[in-house]
């Protein structure tokens, strides 16, 4: 078991757990955190490099590293890990973010509990996106949402009760129907008289699920993960949840946990039933367009920086599903780059408001100004991911989101010369219209908040950003920019996964 | 029958001790009946697992032992251990020094009484076990005799065990007049697919007697009131082995029973009672800040969770209905072992006392949590793998009723996980000025709650546990007796 590397994803955060119990004061602590964050990364980097080394000498099998334990074996449930470029990507992104996240909260009190809960959510986190067993997939998802709930009510700030207990029941009514849905799917994995199975890969080549059953089952696991992804009638809970959260947790709450919902629609829903998918995408489609414009049509006209911020990701992560219900290859690569830029944006975002609202303790850009000359460094890094998230070129916002309305675009046009309606064009043209409205938002803040005269002298005495939220910031821009700047990189690592096998399973190509 | 003759030797040691032995070696008395009851736990395995799995009779086969029953009997015998481990502590405290003795002999007799439930092949023997099991509880209910609720609470557990005793044997008597026999697959074969207004009614007699016993809704009214009046000690054994042994009785006579009848006449009542058992059972339990009654109503939802094993009329069904008395054992004990450390040590029994109960007893508070976690069922803990199980075992009867049903049991778990939540918010986020002090808890509790956090987090991740279950009921042929 352990001669697979996938496995240490798993087991680096539990040794990092066993080592913080030893731990007896801060900086063993933050060492055990460092260290550990540190080893994640290096792990998911060399994890790249030989993936991509292994796909250019030919390796052609739908996930690699794969490996499969039984665990309960009446259900036939395994301890099946396996990767492609998504999760490759999606594994590199946690892994910064909780790099990240460990610096951005270096003086948070309690430091021994606070880190408890977040190294079990990551564990959570890593151990969803090795998965392909949905018994072991769904239970890393539910690990990755309780800790929520302490990490807010604890650590957090504001209406915090409230926010907590909303997030906690929200995402675990989400994961009711989810539950309901996978093993609805378990039951129909295999045909008849044959071994059923909870292993994606196999039930996809099996492709056993009745069509009837798949107009009842794609919904519930959509709609299951589509609650974690922020999707329209069910996203109530992130503004409140992310305003009321502790910095580190909002960083990996909007930066990585959100995308369990995308990867999960992506990797479950449409994956083992594409006939629902197509059938079924209109419904979604409308759903998801409907949190892009409004989303970022509340953030707006929220005051609160966290909260600016936590519908802009409302707005953002419903491209992600928006552009993935495309089902086009383009479109899909562009939600796995939106995945990848989102999470580090927005977990910078929320990095940096955490250090500004530690200064200034307030939140309301009406009783903020002139920061740039207050703290510089912090206000540039501030600017960086507005323009990273209202799509500059060079940045990874632009990459991502060009793809995505491309591809929309291409499916939107396909639909209306084959003479299929205009659904997917009328959507594809709303959503875009979100890209101006982002504009408007991010340049209000970074208007009022940066620019002009000082609101409030007592700010003129606050001191900018120390090494550790030097680092943590300097890390996320890097790997903006690095997306920005190569994404024809990125767009290899993804594409590989799309091109032979999940498009004929979709019947696209 | 060896466990049976197992515990009557027991029982009469206990009884031989508690009489004969001089009043200064009485202190005594609780550790050596915990550790007669590990020995005999003990044995038990080793009957389950010596080979002998085909099924034994006795009584002219009134009484039947197989291996199945062996394993939910062990599965008792494990809680009794862990209760007994709790209540040394109390047991041995100033009020309780005349009547030590007594409490230990009665808790042996109920245990008696269930075994013969379970292992019951007639209906004069599972009637004389039922009683034997729930009229000593009632003196055990009342054994805080200085305390007014524990009065009130045996009053009204034995009105309503009588009462519900009475229901019980009306609708057998409706069953005799329709098969004219009490013997189990008499009346099993003499019913095979009937389906007359009689034996509905007898149905719907049999169902609410064992139903008064098992607190599903709507006959669950006596619950919260006695659970908050008896002894914590007592509360526990009530709310976890008594529960637990019912539940698989019920299991027992409705296949071996009424197997021949489940689609006609008395699917669609468990249906109903299960939707309103779990659903009245999580409202309910919101509202409540004593935490005897709110893991009263916690309890009465968890018998509707425990009833989708039986609906699901699989083998599956079953093992996990099996595996979630285990697991719910575990996790309630723990439950009820901190509210029974804090209560020994403080007096306080309202959520309202919890709070901040994380900043001066970490260990406890964490306990309590894994505890909540386990009965709402979130991972890794065991209680999500016993909801798991039974709620894949429930969609495995395939059909689309079904779906509805586990549809509903899982919305109903969201509303659980609220109101455990509040315990964990309690301890861990609210603060409070007069938060219970720092204490160190006897060496008794602190044993009894290692080895049921233990339970909670190894049960879980551990897989033979299950495929043991799940084997054993492959085996055994309780549910041949289902017709569809």
């Amino acid at each position: 078991m352990f001669e697979n590397i996938l496995i240490y994803f798993v087991v680096i955060p539990l040794l990092m757990l066993a080592g913080l119990g030893l731990c007896r004061n801060i900086r063993q602590i933050r060492a055990v955190a460092v260290v550990g964050s540190l080893a994640l990364i290096g792990l998911s980097v060399w994890l790249l490099v030989d993936y991509l080394a292994l796909r250019a000498a030919g390796e052609t099998a739908p996930m690699l590293y794969t490996g499969s334990w039984m665990w309960f074996r009446p259900l036939n449930i395994h301890l099946a890990v396996g990767v492609d470029g998504i999760s490759i990507a999606m594994l590199l992104l946690s892994s910064v973010i909780v790099f990240a996240g460990s610096f951005a909260s270096w003086k948070i009190p309690q430091p021994k509990e606070f880190f408890l809960w977040l190294i079990l959510l990551s564990t959570g986190v890593f151990g969803f996106f090795i998965s392909i067993d949905m018994f072991t997939m769904f239970m890393f998802y539910e690990v990755a949402l309780i800790p929520m709930y302490l990490l807010i009510g604890v650590w957090g700030s504001g209406n915090k009760n409230y926010s907590a207990m909303k997030l906690t029941l929200m995402l675990m009514g989400g994961s009711a129907f989810l539950m309901l849905g996978l093993i609805g799917i378990y039951y129909h994995s295999a045909p008849a008289g044959e071994q059923l199975t909870w292993n994606l890969l196999e039930i996809v080549d099996n492709a056993s699920i009745p069509h009837g059953w798949q107009s009842f089952l794609f919904p519930m696991t959509f709609v299951g993960f589509g609650v974690l992804g922020a999707m329209f009638p069910f996203h109530t809970w992130s503004p409140d949840g992310h305003a009321s959260a502790p910095t580190a947790v909002s960083m990996l709450h909007a930066g990585v946990l959100m995308k369990l919902g995308g990867y999960g629609c992506f990797r479950v829903a449409i994956y083992t039933m594409p006939q629902a998918a197509h059938e079924l995408a209109w419904i979604f489609l409308i759903l998801t367009g409907i949190s892009v414009v409004y989303g970022a049509f509340c953030a707006c006209v929220k005051t609160d920086l966290k909260y600016i911020n936590a519908y802009s990701s409302v707005s953002h992560c419903g491209l992600v599903l928006f552009a993935i219900l495309m089902l086009n290859e383009t479109a899909m690569t562009g939600a796995i780059m939106q995945m990848l830029s989102h999470g580090l944006m927005t977990a910078l975002f929320f990095a940096l408001i955490g250090m500004i609202y530690g200064r200034t303790h307030t939140r309301e850009i009406t009783q903020m100004g002139g920061m740039m000359q207050i703290m510089p460094y912090l206000s540039v890094c501030y600017v960086i991911a507005g323009m990273a998230s209202l799509g500059l070129p060079g940045l990874s916002g632009f990459v991502a989101e060009m793809t995505i309305f491309v591809g929309s675009f291409q499916a939107g046009m396909q639909d209306y010369l084959a003479g299929a309606g205009s659904l997917r064009l009328v959507f594809t043209i709303i959503a875009c219209c979100s890209i101006v409205i982002t504009a408007v938002y991010i340049l209000r803040v970074v208007g009022k908040l940066l620019f002009g005269r000082v609101y409030d002298e007592h700010h003129l005495k606050l001191t900018d950003a120390e090494w550790w939220e030097r680092l943590s910031t300097v890390t996320l821009i890097v790997c903006v920019a690095g997306i920005g700047c190569f994404p024809n990189f990125f767009n290899n690592l993804i594409n590989f996964t799309f091109t032979p096998e999940i498009f004929s399973v979709l019947g696209i190509k | 029958m060896k466990q049976e003759i197992g515990l009557l030797v027991i029982f009469l040691l206990v009884f031989l001790y508690d009489t004969f032995m001089p009043k200064n070696s009485l202190k005594a008395l609780p550790v050596v009946t915990t550790l007669l009851m590990v020995v005999f736990t003990a044995l038990g395995f080793g009957i389950c697992y010596g080979g002998n799995t085909s099924a034994v009779a006795a009584f002219g086969g009134m009484y039947e032992t197989s291996a199945v029953v062996t394993a939910i009997k062990n599965i008792l015998n494990i809680g009794v251990i862990i209760v007994l481990i709790q209540s040394i502590r109390w047991a041995n405290g100033e009020l309780m020094i005349m009547r030590r003795g007594e409490f230990y002999e009665l808790l042996l007799v109920t245990l008696f009484g269930m075994y013969l439930m379970i292992s019951a092949r007639h209906f004069l023997l599972f009637v004389i076990g039922l009683e034997c099991a729930s009229l000593p509880l009632a003196a055990m209910v009342a054994f805080d005799k200085n305390r007014y609720e524990s009065h009130e609470a045996a009053v009204k557990y034995i009105l309503t065990a009588v009462f519900s005793s009475a229901i019980f044997m009306m609708g057998l008597s409706f069953v005799y007049a329709c098969a004219g026999s009490l013997y189990f697959d008499k009346i099993y074969n003499a019913l095979y697919g009937e389906h007359t207004a009689m034996l509905v009614l007898a149905l719907a007699f049999v169902i609410s007697g064992v139903g008064f016993k098992l607190s599903l809704v709507p006959f669950h009214l006596w619950t919260a009131d006695v659970y908050q009046g008896a002894p914590t000690s007592v509360t526990s054994y009530l709310s976890v082995i008594s529960k637990g042994a019912t539940a698989f009785a019920f299991l027992v006579i409705l296949a071996q029973v009424f197997g021949s009848i489940y689609s006609q006449v008395w699917e669609w009542m468990l249906y109903a009672l299960i939707i309103l058992t779990i659903t009245v059972g999580n409202l309910f339990a919101i509202r409540q800040r004593n935490m005897k009654r709110f893991l009263a109503f916690s309890s009465i939802s968890q018998a509707g969770y425990i009833m989708l094993g039986i609906i699901a009329y699989n083998t599956m069904g079953v093992a996990a209905m099996m595996y979630y008395i285990l697991v719910y054992i575990f996790s309630n004990l723990a439950a009820f072992g901190v509210i029974g450390a804090i209560e020994n040590a403080t007096g306080k029994i309202s959520m309202d006392d919890y709070r901040g109960l994380y900043k001066t007893n970490p260990r406890l508070s964490f306990a309590m949590m894994l505890a909540m976690f386990s009965l709402a069922g979130i991972p890794p803990f065991a209680g999500f793998f016993s909801k798991f199980f039974i709620f894949t075992a429930a969609v495995g009867q395939g059909s689309v009723a079904i779906y509805v049903l586990v549809l509903i049991a899982l919305i109903n778990t969201i509303v659980s996980l609220y109101y455990y939540l509040l315990v964990v918010k309690a301890m861990f986020i609210s603060d409070d000025e007069c938060t219970i002090a720092r204490f160190r808890s006897a060496f008794s509790e602190r044993l009894g709650m290692w080895i049921a956090v233990a339970g909670i987090i190894f049960l879980g991740l551990l897989s033979p546990v299950y495929d043991y279950l799940l084997d054993l009921t492959a085996d055994s042929s309780l549910l041949a007796y289902f017709i569809r």
